[in-house]
């Protein structure tokens, strides 16, 4: 099996190289984590909210088609303009061309996990425009070149030193100073002008309402407004799934998102955007890119349910103790593990395995996906479709034909035991990575089945 | 040609439709509680002054902020001697206001929510682009979830419209959190009833 | 009432104290139980891998050992919910049907169907209690902390009747140690920090011993701990149940 990228345990084995940074990171979202609990509880009716929520998106996916029709002849009445896009290429080719119409070589552009799910900004540097992300923690990340390790935490897994080293460097901040104020006014100032200058604005969207036509968008940090309000043209891109039916479904989803994603009883900013502003263009761009796909896979068609709140990772034990970059994917953690394979099922065929189905990002998903079913269920079908390790297969079948033979496996049995009694360096060496960082447990001289024939036979 | 196969093929993949949940255990029928409003308010990094005249406006701004000179205002009740004419240009010209002071629709208590819309604020960008953003709010205009405020706004009737909850800010890094990212650094309601 | 007793394949080999214990403690009191002898695994390991498709022979196995029982009562809340979730046998599905319906976790069995109130146990030590996430989880032994729910727990309320048991608070009541099956091989690395973690949290509140409803789990705290050279010890709930009973 050939992979474009190194497997989610050797990455995640390489960031728990340095352990201190491994329980900075993990403390550091176990308390966004402990926020967002607290913020739950306030709600005695949290968990019929969360029902709410889930039977709102599952009546979406069943309308989808018909609230894309509406959603779209609402906008263009309100005055958009709406494209439609198949996949990431065309989602970028549609861009493109927008950009290359107003004739700009410089934009500002707020969160949008669909336009990382599509490279778009790779794709417009190839065409020589440069995209400046205004999210701080974005900013950051683009800085030091690398992709957001969270979908709502972007540069979790960046110590301030180092963002104050990036700053020195890129924004001419004095060298050592690492203060988090000091640096955020000084990204203020920069992306104040860039947002100024700009005169093409590039928005996610968090909902889009099929009622009204009108798309929300909701940031702590005002970016999406400064970008949208201040541009010629405003260009919002989505995912397909992103509707809601009608606008008082808003008040069940934001009162979920931002207490889901950090503890806060709302974003500081939920940005109703209908109608562009007198002289400006609002693109629409509607972005299916294997979501129709999903919506036909009965197991999973409740991932496009993710209000993309972040919840679920920083709930995750395995995603606090690996890191953003160990999913190689756009969007990391549990959920990203049940979207991805839908991509690209041999480049993500690791991911599902990333988990102990511990099941917590369930619990904790204000829509109520069914994630550690689902990463159990997409195992069985990565493995059925040939996207497993010729050795791990050749072993579960050796177990198979050990465990549905009782007289073989109390042989096996057996015989196991007494050669990790008699020979203890036959399991004990560095082949065995259970004995790497663990003891192997001692080997009984009798199994229980002996027992019992002795004791009560 | 893409919109075309992107809708065949929603239409054959989409389930079973399921009926819309009932969301009326939800609401409200009283006021919300402005108290409330003013604690979450305060937790988000804002302040709230209760005041019976707008005239008690202006000696609150000079008494609590101290680098404001150019402050443009919605209503010249509001603030005497405000900028004029700030409404001409693409925005861009409210790039160095220190403080607006504009009117809210109504605040929300589970969330310290205000609704503004683009009626109030004339341009879009001016409770954005300010350095110092002032609401002023009917004290009995507090609704006591986003649920009954959707139910008082009913259909959009502007172009725009946004709940503004407090300054302001970014926990990017390190998840210290920092008022003042790229829209107002600092948020003051003034309640007025 | 007739107990099949069902000893999951790493017990039998491993923990045979924990199987006497299970055993000895449902005898006290007043269960018929029965250990069907060829009894091997129930497929889970394999099924976590995403070979579900390879089990058919465990489950075979599974009815053929485990019908005809009015209860199926098992000492890892692990293999009892693979088992509730994932028993079928096409030409025996009455059977198989019948054993999801009636096989439980050694604990809930306990405070759901035999409504044990005391217990005449006695273990004068500091416990910690690790919630294992399959028992917890998946078959609701105990209250999850990411819900807006009121709090319960049945071994909690099982070790509460043990005379001179001091349970210990835990910092993150219910985070998962890292077990997960295959998961401790192939993501060695964050299967050791996590268990790591969690054994942190057990020791900075005083624990003297840790337990739980999986074996699986607790092995791998175990092989941590021996390789920490730390004096505290791993037992299972059965083991502390059954302490001091003569």
């Amino acid at each position: 099996m050939e992979q474009k990228h190194k497997e989610h345990s050797v990455l995640a084995e390489a960031f728990n190289n340095n352990e201190p940074r491994v329980n900075w990171h993990d403390e550091t979202l176990w308390w966004v984590r402990q926020k967002r609990d607290k913020m739950a509880w306030t709600l005695p009716e949290w968990e019929e909210l969360r029902e709410a929520a889930s039977q709102i998106k599952h009546n979406v996916l069943g309308n989808l088609h018909d609230y894309l029709l509406a959603f779209e002849k609402n906008a263009i009445a309100n005055g958009a303009v709406v494209h439609w896009a198949a996949d990431a290429a065309e989602h970028n080719r549609i861009v493109l061309q927008l950009l290359q119409q107003q004739g700009v070589k410089r934009i500002v552009k707020s969160k949008s996990m669909l336009t990382e799910e599509c490279h778009l900004n790779p794709y417009l540097a190839e065409h020589g425009i440069e995209v400046v992300d205004t999210d701080l923690g974005e900013r950051i990340v683009q800085l030091a070149k690398e992709p957001p390790s969270h979908i709502v935490l972007p540069c979790i897994h960046k110590k301030k030193e180092e963002i104050g080293d990036l700053f020195h460097e890129h924004l001419g901040t004095p060298a050592g100073n690492a203060d988090p104020k000091f640096l955020t006014a000084a990204a203020r100032l920069h992306l104040r002008k860039e947002f100024i200058q700009s005169r093409v604005a590039i928005t996610g969207v968090n909902f889009a309402v099929a009622e009204t036509g009108e798309m929300v968008v909701c940031t702590n940090e005002g970016n999406a407004d400064m970008g949208a309000h201040l541009a010629d043209v405003h260009i919002a891109c989505m995912g397909i799934e992103k509707i809601i039916p009608e606008r008082k479904h808003l008040g069940v989803f934001l009162r979920l998102l931002a207490r889901s994603a950090t503890g806060q009883p709302i974003t500081t900013y939920s940005s109703h955007f209908r109608k562009p502003k007198a002289g400006q263009q609002v693109h629409i761009v509607l972005v299916d890119n294997g979501r129709s796909r999903q919506l036909g896979r009965e197991d999973f068609r409740n991932s496009l349910k993710c209000i993309r709140c972040g919840a679920c990772m920083n709930t995750c034990p395995v995603y606090r103790r690996s890191g953003g970059h160990s999913y190689h994917n756009a969007i990391a953690g549990p959920i990203g593990s049940i979207l991805a394979p839908n991509l690209d099922m041999k480049d993500y065929a690791d991911l599902p395995f990333a988990s102990t189905l511990c099941g917590s990002c369930s619990n904790v998903c204000p829509v109520k996906i069914d994630i550690h079913q689902q990463l159990y269920k997409w195992r069985q079908v990565l493995t059925k479709e040939g996207h497993t390790k010729k050795t791990k297969a050749a072993g579960m079948h050796a177990m198979n034909i050990v465990l549905s033979k009782p007289g073989l496996y109390k042989t096996a049995g057996g015989v196991g035991r007494w050669v990790m009694r008699t020979f203890p360096a036959v399991v004990n060496n560095g082949m065995n990575p259970w004995y790497k960082q663990r003891e192997m447990p001692e080997a009984p001289k009798q199994s229980f089945a002996d027992w019992y024939k002795k004791n009560r036979q | 040609m893409s919109r075309e196969a992107i809708l065949a093929a929603i239409k054959k993949n989409q389930p079973a439709t399921q009926v819309l949940p009932d969301l009326a255990g939800f609401s409200h029928a009283g006021p919300g509680d402005p108290e409330a409003f003013r604690k979450v308010v305060e937790a988000l990094g804002g302040q709230v002054f209760e005041i019976t005249s707008f005239d008690e406006i202006q000696p609150l701004v000079a008494e609590h902020y101290t680098d404001v000179s150019k402050v443009v205002t919605i209503n010249p009740a509001y603030f005497a001697g405000a900028a004029t004419q700030w409404q001409e240009g693409d925005g861009r010209q409210l790039e160095h206001v220190d403080l607006a002071i504009i009117p809210g629709q109504f605040g929300v208590a589970e969330n310290g929510a205000i609704w503004v819309t683009e009626s109030e604020i004339e341009v879009r960008v001016l409770p954005f682009i300010t350095q110092h953003l002032a609401i002023v709010i009917n004290k009995d205009k507090i609704l006591p979830t986003m649920h009954d405020a959707y139910a008082y706004i009913g259909a959009p009737t502007t172009g725009f419209g946004a709940f503004i909850a407090g300054p302001s800010k970014t926990a990017d890094i390190e998840q210290s959190l920092v008022l003042g990212a790229h829209g107002a650094k600092s948020l003051t309601v003034f309640m007025i009833g | 009432m007739k107990v099949g007793l069902f000893i999951p394949c790493y017990i039998d080999q491993f923990y045979p104290q924990v199987g006497i214990a299970t055993l000895s403690l449902l005898e006290k009191l007043g269960c018929e139980v029965v250990y069907p002898q060829g009894q091997t695994c129930c497929g889970q390991p394999m099924a976590n891998s995403g070979f579900e498709h390879l089990t058919a022979g465990c489950n075979e196995l599974f009815v053929d050992h485990f019908q005809g029982f009015d209860y199926i009562v098992a000492p890892s809340g692990s293999c009892v919910l693979h088992i509730k979730d994932h028993l079928h046998v096409d030409h025996k599905e009455v059977a198989a049907t019948h054993i999801r319906q009636r096989i439980y976790e050694l604990s809930e069995f306990l405070t759901d169907v035999l409504k044990v109130e005391n217990l005449p146990a006695r273990f004068p030590h500091k416990v910690g209690i690790h919630q294992s996430c399959h028992g917890q989880r998946g078959l609701g032994l105990s209250q999850m902390s990411e819900l807006v729910a009121a709090p319960f727990s049945k071994p909690q309320q099982l070790l509460q009747m043990v005379e001179g048991l001091e349970l210990i608070d835990l910092k993150r009541t219910d985070e998962c140690c890292g077990f997960g099956g295959t998961f401790c091989v192939f993501e060695e690395a964050v299967s050791v920090k996590m268990g790591k973690d969690r054994i942190a949290d057990h020791v900075n509140n005083g624990a003297e011993y840790i337990t739980g409803n999986d074996v699986s789990c607790l092995m791998h705290l175990e092989g941590i701990l021996r390789r920490q050279h730390s004096h505290i010890k791993v037992l299972h709930i059965a083991e502390i149940l059954n302490a001091g009973i003569n």
